[in-house]
């Protein structure tokens, strides 16, 4: 019997995860996935907003402003990249008022330091920038982060402190039971847990209901981005979003914490919750979309391409309710990133309100080794590593410079990557330039040798996506 | 620090041809360092034919290719470090590395030649609309993985990009019993030598289907199909030609990029066109010192042009180090060209002695004059009947007309 079970993987469900692990719980995380982060996390735009566009009083601003205060020492602790790079909201002309009304709301949202920059300002902060555009909103607080990192640290981190993790578990049924519930599997698999964590992102409505709540409703609104080569890293060095409507926050152009510029997303509301295509007039929009917030977009730079989808729920504001032991956390749309740490904080008290016995721990350790640390490390450092681990010394991804022994790492540490996929989220290899063209037969080879399964069955991100059908010809 | 006088980044064949070539001019203390296993570069897995014509006039292997000039460097007995990946060239060449056995370390060098070849442009950069599934791979990714591990990465197959990778695995698919159902080209013409297309393509029946794109990519976790579709003649696709075409794998062959992050860093100045250092008739670059070949400088269709190249670069660096051309150098001459002519190497000429140009082209031509002008004076004209941007085209510049040269500009045209 577990304490807390958690259904699903991205952001929201880690961060909650890590945030109980403090505890004496015995915790379970559910993941449907072949890995965490597979969700809406996976493709977003990577952004800690300051918390200046949500509606006053809602949760979604109390949230963001929050989570966005807590962000920093959540990353420090579980060492992962954040950068505070500042947003701008840009506005022709036309478009001022609305900016004015976004700085008032930032400013009765409590977010520091908003303001609104005039056009000589605003063109020396950002000499990119389309000559038209006449003032911003800025937001210094605000800051970029990348999502599958901070996902894949917190639930290292929880598990490190003794949370477990079943991946390929897609929950299927819910049942009632005295003192909790029985949770089971698509594959007919069952666990029992006092209290259940929903934060199944775009399927939290199809979970609700299996809890006896139908009055979730969540759709997926789709969001075509463009990804540009670490060269364009410096176009730009705020966060640069359009003045927004309300499908969302417009294309934004802004940089990586990963050294990278990233164009995105439309906004298209479908029905196809796995529907992720890119389409070419999603293409389209994003660069003329980019083009009326900047010049001299460097295009010819675009080393890949993605859709996400944001899970957006019907109420305009995030869903998270308590009954009756389930937590359920739904339409964690935008802001959701930049609010996950207090919705995890939100959750905990929800619990511990609703007379959760549990002690701290003794052994509770929040810091998790930052999963870059050997790039970081002085030419004396690395040879002490290579000198006990030849592996570290070497190069396997010669775009990102990831060495054997990092890719090792990501294969034994937790939450141990078991594809191609997962390799690339904890350690870049394969997110360069060539784009894996180079390294990734060796990389399905480190996986076949550090997982000791056959070679051709090493997959891209599990399931049928494998690289090989078996041997050729000859080896027949 | 350590101190080389020729250190030489890469150990495929550019590196190979230099080192040895440096070494029989004179330069004993040589260092070749090498990131994959063995030396050879990209030839290992280049297991057809149809190298060494014009090198050796007869038709080798990839691998035969290689050890020819392997046995070179080993009978010299310059060294070279394998598994070792060159972090980092300073401007006043301080090359940085690492390996397993030496760690990170640094070496100070008299003289450096960059020969790290190229990559293949990826997925990404195409912006193919659709799904993300696994089965798409770059044409040398799939040959890697066929002819290095022995394994196959597809059943039924679409090539994107008739460059001569995706020609060459065409037929290597084929033979492995795949079924290759289309070469997709966006151009009206290959950018492949005239040659494996009959070879790898007519001989096995496979389509080449010119000014044709993938437009769309369709599967969850494997490919399933893509459609493909017609283009007009700015590239666009039209619409009404779209046909779906069912198979498992989408290859890529849609060109190649010199792999210049070393040389970008130093701060070595690129040229727009080939994406490799700009280079002098002894392919040293804008630092003193520092000498590029082979497809780092720029894509060549034949790697018997890339030991020719390398040569060069390998003797140049010997006299540098020697300091023999140091006072050598009165007359900068700039290479031009008119946009029909896409780029040429060397892109200036600073001494006195005959040089080859080489020369690609953006376009088919067909009956026309290659002509070398000097202000309004034309010193060359060459007649072809054909010329396509998929083959090199090379004219000599003899030290008479350097001699006699009115201007300090050359500019290459097709007429």
């Amino acid at each position: 019997m577990y304490d807390v079970v958690v259904v699903g993987a991205g952001v929201v469900g880690a961060l909650v995860a890590r945030t109980l692990a403090k505890y004496d719980l015995k915790i379970l995380i559910l993941e449907k996935e072949s890995d965490v982060a597979m969700g809406s996390t996976k493709a977003n735009s990577a952004i800690v907003h300051a918390g200046f566009d949500a509606a006053e009083g809602s949760l979604k601003a109390k949230l963001n402003v929050r989570g966005s205060e807590m962000m920093e020492q959540v990353t420090r602790e579980l060492g992962v990249k954040y950068n505070r790079n500042g947003s701008l909201v840009v506005a022709f002309e036309s478009e001022r008022k609305e900016v004015e009304k976004l700085v008032a709301r930032g400013i009765a949202n409590g977010v520091k330091g908003v303001r609104l920059v005039e056009r000589k300002e605003l063109h020396e902060l950002e000499p990119n920038l389309n000559d038209d555009l006449d003032c911003a909103l800025l937001a210094p607080t605000g800051a970029i982060i990348c999502p599958y990192e901070l996902t894949i640290a917190a639930v290292g981190n929880a598990m490190d402190n003794g949370a477990e993790l079943k991946l390929n578990f897609e929950v299927s049924d819910i049942k009632k039971t005295d003192g909790g519930f029985a949770v089971t599997s698509s594959k007919g698999e069952t666990v029992e847990t006092k209290y259940l964590i929903n934060s199944a992102g775009l399927y939290s409505d199809k979970i609700a209901a299996m809890t006896g709540d139908a009055d979730v409703e969540v759709h997926p609104r789709r969001g075509d981005y463009m990804l540009l080569d670490r060269e364009c890293g410096n176009f730009c060095s705020h966060t640069i979003f359009h003045t927004p409507t309300k499908m969302g926050k417009g294309i934004l152009v802004s940089p990586t914490v990963d050294g990278n510029l990233l164009l995105g997303p439309t906004a298209t509301d479908i029905l196809d919750k796995e529907d992720t295509k890119t389409t070419a007039e999603g293409f389209a929009s994003v660069v003329s979309k980019a083009n009326d917030n900047v010049k001299n977009l460097p295009l010819n730079k675009v080393i890949t391409s993605f859709c996400g989808l944001r899970a957006v729920g019907s109420t305009g504001d995030f869903i998270i309710k308590m009954n009756d032991g389930v937590i359920t956390l739904a339409g964690i749309e935008s802001p959701g990133l930049s609010s996950a740490p207090a919705i995890a904080e939100y959750v905990e008290k929800l619990l511990t309100d609703a007379g959760m016995k549990a002690d701290v721990k003794v052994d509770y350790n929040p810091i998790r080794r930052p999963a870059h640390y050997f790039k970081t490390l002085s030419m004396e450092e690395k040879n002490e590593i290579i000198k006990k681990d030849p592996r570290y010394g070497k190069m396997v991804c010669r775009c990102e410079s990831i060495t054997e022994g990092e890719i090792v790492e990501a294969l034994t540490v937790n939450p141990r990557a078991t594809d191609i996929d997962g390799v690339k989220r904890r350690t870049r290899s394969g997110m360069g330039r060539c784009q894996g063209g180079f390294c990734s037969p060796t990389v399905v080879e480190l996986i076949a040798r550090e997982l000791g399964v056959p070679f051709e069955s090493v997959t891209k991100f599990g399931g049928a996506s494998v690289i090989n059908y078996g041997k050729t010809k000859g080896d027949n | 620090m350590k101190s080389v006088d020729l250190v030489i980044v890469g150990g495929g064949p550019a590196g190979m041809s230099a080192a040895v070539a440096a070494y029989d001019a004179g330069i004993k203390d040589i260092l070749i360092l090498e990131r994959d296993k063995s030396l050879g570069g990209i030839l290992r897995q280049c297991i057809h034919n149809g190298f060494g014509l014009h090198r050796f006039k007869e038709e080798l292997t990839g691998p035969e290719y290689a050890y020819r000039y392997e046995i070179q460097v080993k009978e010299r007995n310059i060294p070279f470090k394998t598994e070792t990946m060159v972090l980092d060239i300073s401007e006043d060449k301080v090359v940085t590395a690492m390996n397993s056995t030496d760690g990170m370390f640094q070496i100070k060098a008299k003289a450096i030649i960059l020969a790290m070849g190229c990559r293949e442009r990826p997925k990404g950069a195409l912006n193919i609309a659709g799904t993300r599934p696994a089965g798409i791979f770059t044409a040398g990714t799939a040959q890697k993985f066929v002819n290095m591990d022995g394994y196959m990465p597809g059943k039924k197959v679409v090539i994107l990009g008739s460059g001569d990778i995706g020609l060459i695995m065409a037929r290597r698919m084929t033979l492995e019993g795949a079924e290759v159902k289309a070469v997709c080209e966006l151009m009206p013409y290959s950018g492949g030598l005239a040659r494996n297309i009959e070879q790898c393509l007519n001989d096995f029946g496979i389509p080449l289907m010119l000014s044709h794109t993938v437009v769309e990519i369709h599967g969850k976790e494997r490919v399933e199909g893509v459609t493909i579709a017609k283009v007009d003649d700015r590239r666009r696709p039209i619409p009404e030609t779209k046909q779906y075409i069912e198979c498992d794998t989408l290859l890529l062959s849609c060109g190649l990029l010199p792999e210049n992050e070393l040389t970008r860093a130093a701060g070595i100045s690129i040229d727009r066109i080939t994406s490799g250092a700009v280079v002098d008739e002894n392919r040293q670059t804008d630092i003193e010192g520092v000498f590029a070949c082979g497809n780092v400088l720029h894509v060549h269709d034949l790697v018997d042009y890339v030991s020719e190249e390398s040569d060069i670069a390998g003797k140049a660096a010997a006299r540098y180090i020697k300091g023999e051309n140091a006072a050598a150098l009165p007359c900068t001459v700039e290479l031009e060209t008119d946009g029909r002519v896409r780029y040429t190497v060397p892109q200036r000429i600073v001494g006195k002695e005959d040089v080859t140009v080489y020369f690609r082209v953006a376009d088919v031509f067909r009956d026309i004059k290659i002509t070398v002008r000097d202000g309004e004076r034309v010193i060359i004209s060459k007649k072809k009947q054909k010329v396509a941007p998929g083959e090199m085209e090379t004219v000599k510049i003899t030290k008479d007309m350097l001699a006699s040269l009115e201007g300090n500009k050359l500019t290459f045209s097709i007429e």
